[in-house]
């Protein structure tokens, strides 16, 4: 992948995918531990232990389920190449996190890229989920919430063109306040 | 900067134009693009919001965007298939954002499929 966000809308469709209804996204920057780090959280199906160590395998992967493939092995090996590490954590009925962080300032880290844009397609996804991003640089915060949106669009669906495109100028103009419009 | 007001505002033309169309549809043309990992490694996802862009930018309420996972054929991605009622759907490979917008004024503007970009 050539930036992070793209990654972030891969791992996200693992969410859609085990019937999540909320997807919580959490990018942090710490300049001081020069770290950027990316959680993504959802509350769909879970997975078992024993399926959970497979997940960054990608030779593992059952075809069946089609639930993960190339996405998790992915991420897991940009953050590593990063001077970074991967977390995934999961539950049965309860939902799964992953957790990457990366070296803020290595060499080898990829872009953060277009966080706006990612969410715009995951708000455009048939599925209806909620999406919660955390933006935050040094402390400093955006937070966008599809269920404050939806209270605004009074029964207009979300994923009307018009709506989407806005949004993505708003959460892209709102991105770029933050750390004085420093790309991370 | 945009803020929740202008939102608002969205959202009462939106809230006009489905009533307005009420009638009409089963007459969208549809457009689809792939967006599993293989879609979304190749640049698919620029090429989805260029066609929300556009359909956004010249208001053409007709058109519905979509998103699906993996069409199959993981080599020629960004795949996007234009379905015209009536007509045989037509599938555009490796397509990026200034294919996208030919595709957008050419085929579902003027009616005219871009053959050079189509799967063969």
């Amino acid at each position: 992948m050539t930036e992070l966000a793209l990654n972030i809308l891969d791992i996200s469709n693992n969410s859609l995918r085990a019937g999540a209804t909320e997807v919580i996204i959490e990018i942090c920057a710490d300049t001081k531990a020069d770290t950027l780090s990316i959680k993504i959280t959802d509350n769909g199906k879970g997975m078992s232990l024993e399926f959970l160590k497979t997940v960054t395998d990608p030779f593992a992967t059952t075809r069946k389920t089609r639930r993960v493939g190339m996405g998790l092995p992915l991420i897991k090996m940009e953050a590593e190449m990063a001077g970074g590490s991967f977390d995934i954590t999961s539950e049965v009925g309860k939902g799964t996190s992953v957790t990457t962080v990366f070296g803020l300032t290595h060499v080898d880290r990829p872009p953060l890229g277009d966080v706006a844009e990612t969410i715009a397609v995951l708000i455009g996804a048939p599925e209806e989920t909620e999406y919660v991003l955390v933006y935050s640089v040094d402390g400093e915060e955006y937070r966008f919430d599809t269920k404050e949106i939806k209270e605004v669009l009074d029964g207009v669906d979300i994923r009307s063109t018009e709506i989407i495109v806005f949004l993505t100028q708003m959460i892209r103009e709102n991105i770029n306040k933050i750390n004085g419009g420093k790309i991370l | 900067m945009k803020s929740l007001e202008e939102l608002q505002a969205i959202r009462d033309r939106v809230k006009a134009q489905i009533n307005n169309r009420e009638a009409m549809d089963g007459s969208d043309i549809r457009v689809i693009v792939g967006m599993a990992t293989c879609g979304i490694a190749a640049g698919a996802r620029p090429v989805l919001t260029t066609f929300m862009e556009e359909v956004e930018a010249k208001k053409l309420s007709n058109v519905k965007v979509g998103q699906t996972g993996c069409i199959g054929l993981c080599k020629f991605e960004p795949i996007v298939e234009v379905l015209v009622p009536g007509q045989e759907k037509v599938t555009y490979v490796n397509v990026d954002p200034n294919k996208a917008r030919e595709i957008v004024q050419s085929h579902i503007l003027n009616g005219k499929p871009v053959v050079e970009y189509m799967y063969k």
